[in-house]
């Protein structure tokens, strides 16, 4: 499965797009623009180099970078969540709760009443060690969870 | 110092372009630009630190074999190799600087836990942080 180095370079740039403004709505034609490439080669090409489809990594950066506010930010969750990219903070609540385990409210308590002692490590890579690995679909994630609570020990075969 | 590291590699598509990026857009100079065949050991140093070299090297035969060549090549190319930390006086004003000579940023300067940092990548893929010491 070897990719053209000069596709992912262009691949990467619509990642680091993502990255910078991962509160902004980034349809696949948008992204597809920003690499030079049409929008099916672009969403097929992508989950080829970096292991998700862009959507699902555009919402981990959302996630993460809720985590960062919600720890250090004096924002409302509301307000955390309409500046990380959600419309409503149902979605916001319920997708984060369904990726992280906790609901937004929980983390900040814990996260607040946890010292901290890697200061030195600079804050990115902190961050990007923090980010939710999403290796399902939220749906599939939430149908297992459905299935795990009915007791059901079937292993579901992604 | 006669102890310590001195020359630390990066990985980079092409020796001419990466070249011309750290020494023309970051202001490093060449150290060792030196040629054997199709081998090239290229090295260039920040004005401010003559005791550590950073190697631009590309992924090659001999040395590697054509597959193993290509793999990195990718993982260049996807931003996968590790962090690279650029330590500077005045962030904000290296990014103007920087910025005019056409350095693609991907995170503008943020100021946070009293520091400013921002994010930028070399031709190859290569990822900076360009961190403000603090003072």
């Amino acid at each position: 499965m070897s990719q053209d180095p000069e596709l992912l370079r262009r691949l990467l740039r619509a990642k680091d797009r993502m990255d910078a403004a991962s509160h902004e709505e980034w349809p696949v034609r948008r992204l597809a623009r920003v690499s030079g490439v049409s929008a099916a080669h672009f969403a097929r090409s992508f989950k080829e180099a970096f292991g998700v489809p862009p959507h699902r990594y555009l919402l981990t950066r959302r996630i993460e970078r809720a985590m960062a506010l919600l720890r250090d930010a004096d924002l409302s969750i509301t307000e955390i969540a309409f500046e990380t990219g959600w419309k409503s903070l149902g979605t916001f609540g319920r997708t984060f709760r369904d990726v992280t385990g906790e609901s937004p409210g929980a983390i900040r308590a814990r996260e607040r009443a946890a010292p901290s002692d890697l200061a030195s490590v600079p804050v990115c890579f902190l961050r990007a060690a923090h980010r939710p690995d999403l290796t399902i679909a939220v749906s599939e994630k939430r149908r297992q969870e459905a299935d795990d609570t009915k007791g059901t020990n079937e292993t579901e075969v992604p | 110092m006669s102890q310590g590291v001195e020359v630390v590699g990066l990985y980079v598509r092409d020796q001419d372009e990466a070249l011309t990026f750290y020494v023309e857009k970051l202001g490093f100079r060449v150290h060792t630009d030196a040629r054997n065949g199709d081998y090239r050991w290229l090295t260039v140093q920040h004005p401010d630190q003559p005791s550590l070299q950073l190697g631009l090297f590309t992924p090659q035969s001999p040395m590697l074999d054509a597959a193993t060549a290509q793999t990195l090549r990718e993982l260049v190319a996807k931003g996968a190799m590790p962090p690279l930390v650029l330590a500077v006086d005045d962030c904000r004003a290296a990014y103007d600087r920087m910025r005019a000579r056409g350095v693609e940023f991907t995170q503008e300067p943020v100021a946070r836990f009293g520091s400013v940092d921002a994010g930028f990548r070399d031709p190859s893929g290569n990822g900076w942080k360009m961190i403000e010491a603090r003072r």
